[in-house]
């Protein structure tokens, strides 16, 4: 957990451009859809090498969505998302617009992204052992022999701190603790040595003690193999300690970007502000401002062209419902925030 | 920290818990899910009861009220609630005792209401079954009441569950368990599915109402943040025992169990000095068959011989008590005029 590091100053591994999905809801056999889920709604940004860019917001504001659409295990409605070629062409960084791809292209794409899922229950085929499950993306992408997968999984799981790994090879899920289980899934997600992972609130299921372990060991594995993280959760501390930058999302938009303590010190859009003085602090001597926040969060079918926390917003005044969604802007170096008002 | 003394307790009692013990008969053996937990709560004040899962706190919640499952024995201890022991009531006894004394908040406010009755049915239902003191209203009026009182609107009360949002259900499971002004409600996880502009606006809330009408509340959780905030006293369990209780403020300035100490200190806060967060080795233990002595020793960095031979006896400074062989240091009680 090393002190702010100017990231931002890293080549550009990934680009999110105007991203959007809509999932129909009235959609019949012989009938077109009337009414959408915007479940994300033009979302751009850019991710460097080495760095972890933390989504965060509440259930159903198109964080998981986003980060499924970066791995193309969801299609665009509209948008590209552009990733880093590993081979550096002469003329200078190539890049490979994701949506685009199709066959062997694919393939060779999904050895350099990977995904790590929440429950670590629901993850891993219980009839496969832990060696089954780490060495199956090298299966599929038919990487070495078995005396190679053999080797290249036990280095793994050490790795990940599964030690020693001939006592793990060959257990069943089911034999395993929630936290060693979480450990396997890292392990499957990094044997093809990607260069981009999505993790989707991977400690959100396991126990503070065991917690703070993988936190650590995420951490460790982007300093020592350069990784990349998108690292989805509705936690803001857990966010704060493995996430250089945070993005916020509200109703399937970004409402403010920047880099983390920046962010949580200084927050911009309203939305942050009533976020993070809603979380509770481990401190009993400590007293937090009130939210003001009006009603409950809505879903994001068919949303209206105005701001989308209008109806929410404790500041809300006429442009708000005047104007179009606004954009998001730079309001100081780095730090960007989709409010008419600050 | 502790206003709620001067609030109108009065009619409501106290809740002493002596030595509880509870076992739950598996395949694998007998698993020593609580062990001698005791500890006192007097009337209208709050307890947060922390501890990872697997601990026992829920199984302690679900004691308190007698509502076990079928392999679940309690085998020793009361639990004393003015001058009652609901552990020696019988049943019929019992049903009259739960809602009405002593009502829970469950985690899941999904699987709490059924699926297939009317909100209303289900709280009148509770209300019914227990008629003392509601003479003063019909109990549509109450139910009509304790939804003003838990912020949802009156109307939500003709509604089936499905058609409430994770928030809404929750607070009508909170209505559901205030229906009878009990004098201890027990919340197990009550905000944990729940986003945290809801949690927050829920808990703010529940705090209100129990201050409001006096009661005692027990909060069951692994969030230490929210303990923090809405519990006065502080009880950790590790491993089916109490290891450490207090009141919240001393508990956090001054952790005596090492336990306690890494718990609180693997807890991330979006406050406050960006400090490394501890981790603590190993995983806790199988209640099968629990470690001798003290139940933390495999896991405790300052374990000795004797934490592995004998159980630990109790240390306590100022309000708060914990059971190690080799308590953190303390400091020296602060000189000068009490209070």
């Amino acid at each position: 957990m090393s002190a702010a590091t100017p990231l931002i100053t890293q080549p550009v591994l990934l680009e999110s451009q105007d991203l959007v999905k809509l999932f129909p809801l009235d959609q019949g056999l012989f009938r077109r859809a009337t009414s959408f889920v915007h479940a994300v709604d033009g979302v751009s940004f850019q991710l460097h090498q080495g760095e972890s860019l933390g989504l965060v917001g509440e259930s159903g504001c198109g964080k998981t969505t986003v980060g499924k659409l970066l791995v193309k295990l969801l299609e665009p409605t509209a948008g590209q998302v552009l990733f880093r070629e590993a081979q550096e062409a002469p003329a200078g960084p190539q890049f490979l617009d994701v949506s685009t791809i199709k066959g062997r292209d694919v393939k060779t794409f999904r050895r350099r992204v990977q995904m790590i899922f929440q429950d670590p229950y629901e993850s891993m085929n219980p009839r496969r052992t832990v060696y089954d499950t780490v060495a199956e993306p090298l299966k599929v992408q038919n990487i070495g022999g078995t005396p190679h997968r053999v080797e290249r999984v036990t280095r793994l799981l050490e790795l990940v701190g599964l030690s020693p790994a001939s006592t793990f090879l060959f257990r069943y899920p089911h034999e395993l603790s929630g936290g060693q289980r979480q450990r396997v899934a890292i392990a499957r997600a990094l044997v093809i040595d990607p260069a981009f992972v999505v993790a989707d609130e991977p400690t959100s299921m396991l126990d503070v003690s065991i917690r703070t372990g993988i936190m650590r060991l995420m951490q460790g594995l982007r300093e020592d193999l350069g990784i990349s993280y998108l690292y989805v959760t509705h936690d803001l501390a857990v966010a704060r300690y493995m996430c250089d930058r945070i993005a916020v999302m509200y109703l399937g938009k970004v409402v403010e970007m920047g880099e983390t303590e920046e962010l949580l010190a200084n927050p911009q859009h309203p939305y942050t502000a009533a976020l993070l003085s809603a979380v509770p602090v481990p401190d009993p001597q400590y007293r937090r401002a009130p939210v003001e926040l009006k009603g409950e969060i809505r879903a994001a079918v068919n949303p209206p062209a105005f701001c989308r926390f209008y109806d929410r917003c404790p500041m809300a005044a006429e442009i708000c419902r005047t104007s179009p969604h606004p954009p998001l802007e730079e309001k100081s170096p780095g730090h960007f925030a989709a409010c008419h008002l600050v | 920290m502790m206003s709620s003394q001067s609030s109108p307790a009065a009619g409501k009692a106290d809740l002493r818990v002596r030595d509880l013990t509870m076992r739950y008969l598996t395949r694998q053996g007998e698993v020593q899910a609580v062990e001698r937990v005791s500890f006192d709560l007097p009337a209208g004040q709050s307890l947060g009861l922390v501890g990872e899962s697997g601990c026992g706190k829920s199984s302690v919640a679900i004691s308190l009220m007698k509502l076990l499952p079928d392999n679940a024995r309690i085998i020793g201890g009361q639990v004393l609630l003015g001058g009652d022991d609901i552990l020696a009531l019988d049943e019929n006894r019992i049903r009259e005792f739960r809602w009405d004394r002593i009502a829970m908040v469950f985690q899941a406010a999904m699987n709490a209401l059924n699926p297939v009755y009317r909100v209303k049915d289900q709280i009148i239902e509770a209300i019914e079954a227990h008629p003392s003191g509601v003479a003063r209203e019909t109990p549509l009026d109450r139910v009509r009441r304790l939804f003003d009182l838990v912020g949802l609107d009156p109307a939500m009360m003709e509604r089936f569950p499905h058609e409430l949002s994770g928030g809404m259900r929750q607070r009508a499971v909170i209505a559901m368990a205030l229906a009878c002004e009990p004098d201890v409600v027990i919340a197990d996880e009550p905000t944990t599915a729940l986003d945290v502009l809801v949690q927050d606006r829920i808990l703010r809330e529940l705090k209100a109402i129990q201050q409001q009408l006096g009661m005692s509340m027990v909060y069951i959780t692994h969030d230490i943040g929210v303990v923090a905030e809405f519990a006065d006293q502080l009880a950790v369990m590790y491993a089916g025992q109490l290891v450490e209780m207090g009141p919240t403020a001393d508990v956090f300035q001054h952790p005596i169990h090492p336990y306690t100490a890494a718990l609180l200190s693997s807890f991330p806060s979006i406050k406050g000095d960006k400090r490394p967060l501890e981790t603590l080795a190993g995983e806790p233990p199988n209640l099968v068959q629990p470690p001798t002595g003290c139940r933390f020793h495999p896991r405790c960095p300052y374990a000795t011989q004797i934490c592995r031979d004998e159980e630990p006896p109790r240390t306590e400074n100022r309000a708060s008590w914990a059971t190690c062989w080799h308590p953190l240091e303390l400091p020296s009680p602060a000189p000068g005029p009490r209070g």
